[in-house]
C-alpha cells in the first residue's frame, strides 16, 4: 500500500517514476516524492494517528515507502517539553525543546531520514548503502545498515570527533575518512555514486530520505496538541530538515490536521559556517558557498544543496536567520545543560545561541510560543566543550581529605 | 589543449553513456562551447535561456569549486581535470 504517485522536479515539475533518481534529467533540479493528499486526507484522521504506536511511522501515509519499514521501528516520538526554566533564563512565556538528542538507535534527527532510506533502499533491491556524512549520518547509516544487513561505505571528513568516529566504527562499515572538508567529502560521493550503483542515502536515495525529517514536524504538532507553535528555531547544514519541517506543516495544514498556518522558521548556523544566514540577510537569491571553520561540525556545510529552499521556507514563513560564534555556542551548550538539564552537541548549541539572540534582537516576541529544535546529543561532540567546563577535585578517601579539598573551598 | 572532463549521469546519454570525455577550451565558457561542438544539446542542459550556468550545476576544477576561482572566467590548462556535478547532494 502507498500514497507516493512519484517523483517530481522541483524546479520545472517534470514527473518521474519512483525510482533511485534525485534529479531532474533537464534542468537538474532536485526531484520530490508527490503524494495523493485526496486519498491521504480520508485515511489519515486525528483519531487514527492518535491509535498508533508512538513512533515516526504513526504518519506512515507521508513517507515515501511502499512496504513495511525494516529498520528504525523505535525510531521518533522523542519528548517534546515545557522549558520552564531557560524561559526564566530568556525571558519568554512559552519555550519547549523537541528533544532529538535521545532518538533510537542513535541519538540524532538522522535517525528518522536514515529509517527511510534504508526501507527504500531495500524496496528497490540494493544490497549496498553509502553516505556523506558530518557524524551523525555515519552513525545512523551504520547502526541501521548493520540492522538491515547491508554492506555499507561510510565517507567522512578525517577530522570528525572521536565519538562520531567510534560511534560509526563498531557497527563495522566500511569507514574512509577523506582528507577534506565535508563539501569535498560530498563532491567525491557525487562522483562515486555515478560509478557504482550503491544506495547513497543523501544522493541518489536523497528525495525519499530526506522525506523522514517531516516527521520531526508532525510530532511538534501533534506533541502541543495539534497546534504549531508560533516560533521554530531550526539549525541548519544542509538545508534539508528545515525545509521539510515547513513542508511538514504545510502538509498538516492541507490535511486538515491544524486550522492555520501561521509559523514563522528561523534558521540557525554556525558564524563560521553561515551561507544560509548570509544570503537571508543579503536578500540573495543565490548561495554563495563558504569554506567552513566552526566548532559546530555537524553544520559544518559550506556548499548547501537545499540552501535556495532554506531560504525561501525562511521567506515565505515569515521568519529570519542568525549565526553563533564558537563562543556563544559553548555558552548555550552550558545554558541548555544547567537550565533543562539536557546534553546538546554543538548544532544545539548553535540553535539556542541563535534563538537566544533573536529574542534578544525582537525577532522572536517574548509573549508567543516557540520550539527550540535540538536534533542531537553532547556525548558525541566532546572535544568542543571538554577544555571549558571546569575539572573534578581530586581526594584521598578520607574525611579531612574531603573537607579540606571541597568543603571549605567550594564557594556556592 | 586536452582537459579532462567528468559527466553527470543526466547527460551520459549525451555523450554516448561515456564518464569521461575531452575538451577544449581557455576557460569554462570555451569548454561548455567545446563540448557543445563535439556532443550538439548539451549547452543547454548545462546553462539557461541566457546563457548562465544553471544554479543546480556545480563545476569543479582540479576538484575546486569554480565559485570559488572565476566562475565561467576560470582560466583552464593542459591537464585539467573538471568535473560537473549535480548540486543536490549531501546534508
Amino acid at each position: 500500500m502507498s500514497y507516493v504517485k512519484g517523483l517530481i522536479c522541483k524546479e520545472c515539475r517534470r514527473s518521474y517514476p519512483k525510482r533511485p533518481l534525485y534529479v531532474c534529467e533537464y534542468c537538474f533540479g532536485p526531484l520530490e516524492v508527490e503524494y495523493d493528499y485526496g486519498r491521504i486526507k480520508r485515511i489519515l484522521t486525528k483519531k487514527e494517528i492518535i491509535k498508533r504506536s508512538k513512533n515516526m511511522w504513526r504518519y506512515w501515509e507521508l513517507l515515501p515507502i511502499d512496504k513495511y519499514p525494516i529498520v528504525g521501528l523505535y525510531t521518533g516520538f522523542t519528548p517534546l517539553f515545557r522549558a520552564k526554566n531557560l524561559e526564566k533564563a530568556l525571558g519568554v512565556r512559552e519555550l519547549y525543546i523537541k528533544d532529538d538528542s535521545v532518538n533510537h538507535p542513535t541519538l540524532s534527527f538522522k535517525d528518522r531520514v536514515v529509517a527511510v532510506a534504508l526501507s527504500k533502499a531495500k524496496e528497490f533491491g540494493f544490497d549496498t548503502v553509502a553516505c556523506a556524512s558530518t557524524g551523525n549520518l555515519a552513525n545512523s547509516t551504520a547502526s541501521q545498515a548493520a540492522e538491515a544487513k547491508f554492506r555499507c561505505f561510510i565517507f567522512i571528513p578525517a577530522d570528525l570527533e572521536l565519538s562520531k568516529i567510534v560511534g560509526t566504527l563498531i557497527y563495522n562499515p566500511i569507514l574512509v575518512a577523506v582528507e577534506g572538508n565535508y563539501d569535498q567529502v560530498n563532491r567525491l560521493c557525487s562522483e562515486i555514486a555515478t560509478k557504482y550503483k550503491w544506495a547513497f542515502v543523501n544522493i541518489n536515495i536523497r528525495p525519499y530520505y530526506a522525506e523522514g525529517s517531516k516527521t520531526f514536524a508532525y510530532e511538534i504538532v501533534e506533541q502541543l496538541q495539534w497546534h504549531a507553535p508560533k516560533h521554530i528555531v531550526v539549525p541548519c547544514a544542509g538545508g534539508s530538515l528545515i525545509t521539510k519541517i515547513w513542508k511538514g506543516l504545510k502538509e498538516f495544514y492541507k490535511l486538515g490536521l491544524i486550522d492555520k498556518l501561521d509559523t514563522k522558521i528561523y534558521a540557525a548556523q554556525a558564524q563560521g559556517c553561515a551561507p544560509i544566514v548570509n544570503a537571508v540577510k543579503e536578500n540573495s537569491e543565490i548561495i554563495k558557498p563558504v569554506k567552513p571553520n566552526t566548532i559546530a561540525k555537524s553544520l559544518a556545510i559550506g556548499n548547501p544543496a537545499d540552501g535556495v529552499y532554506a531560504v525561501s521556507t525562511v521567506r515565505e514563513s515569515g521568519g529570519w536567520a542568525e549565526s553563533a560564534s564558537d563562543e556563544e555556542i559553548v555558552e548555550a551548550i552550558k545554558l541548555l545543560a544547567q537550565t533543562e538539564g539536557i546534553f546538546t552537541e554543538t548544532a544545539g548549541g548553535v540553535t539556542l545561541g541563535v534563538a537566544k539572540k533573536l529574542i534578544k534582537r525582537g525577532f522572536i516576541p517574548k509573549d508567543e510560543s516557540i520550539v527550540l529544535c535540538i536534533t542531537g546529543q553532547g556525548l558525541k561532540t566532546q572535544e568542543a566543550i571538554s577544555s571549558k567546563i571546569g575539572s573534578f577535585i581530586k581526594i584521598k578517601p578520607n574525611i579531612s581529605s574531603f573537607e579540606e579539598n571541597v568543603i571549605k573551598k567550594i564557594r556556592r | 589543449m586536452a582537459i579532462k572532463v567528468r559527466i553527470p549521469q543526466p547527460l551520459q546519454k549525451l555523450t554516448k553513456e561515456k564518464v569521461e570525455v575531452e575538451a577544449k577550451g581557455r576557460n569554462i565558457q570555451e569548454l561548455i562551447e567545446d563540448l557543445e561542438k563535439r556532443f550538439p544539446g548539451i549547452k543547454m542542459r548545462l546553462c539557461d535561456e541566457k546563457g548562465k550556468l544553471r544554479r543546480f550545476i556545480n563545476i569543479y576544477v582540479n576538484e575546486e569549486d569554480i565559485r570559488f576561482l572565476k566562475m565561467e572566467k576560470t582560466t583552464l590548462k593542459d591537464g585539467d581535470e573538471v568535473s560537473i556535478i549535480p548540486a543536490i547532494a549531501g546534508g
